[in-house]
């Protein structure tokens, strides 16, 4: 919390923050994303195990078939939700001077906006075969 | 704004060093390892996806990796690190509904986690030398 004098009260700051609103939302998200993560993160174990050995062809036909694509980007955007939500909370608790921390953060969005829509726009292409 | 170091100096809680280690504390702090390591094997995913959407040549670079002995300890050590992640969420999410707390469960349930998570992971990458062996 800011150190700042403000002539807002303690309780005034924390109110409406409690149970199931924004107090509790990174927390909710980080849930939410792991629960449905387990699924899929079997899915894409079983969808990884099912391609080994195979051609560049075989590979780019069953990753580009709409149910594996479509779990794939399942898996992809909500996996990259979820490890943004972590790295979050693993800068906050680690990174302590201010702009290092500030920079940090940013740095986390970038690769995971980078990484998430490169995962994304590879599959598509694979899907929509240009 | 003040600085953060004017603050008075307050007593801490205790941290890491202070407690004896135990096996608990040791997989949490393991969970958020994996975590930290899957975040950037994450772009072992991007980059096979994206070498596939590539073309054929790049696909085989992909393939190389994937067939050299470093490549092979790094994808098992991310199967692993997944699996680990996988079992150690799903105990974090039991604990966190409330149950799972006295001391012979919590034990069990860390200690069935670690188990299950090598067990999970020798046994996946058998079935992927089974599907390398197998017909195509």
């Amino acid at each position: 919390m800011s150190e700042r004098p403000t002539l807002r009260t303690p309780l005034s700051r924390v109110r409406h923050l409690g149970p199931a609103r924004a107090g509790t939302e990174h927390f909710w998200r980080q849930r939410l994303t792991s629960v449905a993560l387990i699924p899929l993160s079997i899915v894409f174990i079983a969808i990884v195990i099912s391609l080994i050995g195979r051609n560049h062809a075989a590979t780019v036909q069953i990753l580009g078939s709409a149910p594996v694509a479509i779990l794939m980007l399942l898996f992809v955007v909500t996996g990259i939700y979820h490890m943004w939500l972590g790295m979050q909370v693993i800068i906050e608790d680690y990174v302590h001077h201010e702009l290092l921390k500030i920079i940090t953060l940013m740095a986390n969005t970038f690769f995971c906006a980078a990484t998430g829509l490169a995962c994304v726009f590879a599959v598509l292409k694979l899907s929509f075969g240009v | 704004m003040a600085s953060p170091k004017a603050r008075v100096a307050r007593p801490l809680s205790p941290h890491l060093q202070i407690y004896r280690p135990m096996l608990t504390m040791t997989m949490s702090i393991v969970h958020r390892i994996t975590g930290a390591a899957l975040y950037f094997g994450t772009l072992l995913v991007a980059w096979w996806l994206i070498a596939a959407a590539a073309g054929p040549n790049a696909f085989a670079a992909v393939q190389g990796f994937a067939d050299s002995l470093i490549g092979r300890l790094i994808l098992f050590g991310f199967t692993w690190a997944l699996l680990h992640h996988l079992l150690g969420g799903v105990r974090h999410l039991i604990w966190d509904a409330g149950y799972g707390f006295g001391p012979r469960e919590r034990e069990f349930l860390t200690l069935a986690g670690l188990i299950a998570s090598v067990g999970l992971t020798v046994l996946i990458w058998i079935l992927g030398y089974l599907a390398l062996g197998g017909a195509r």
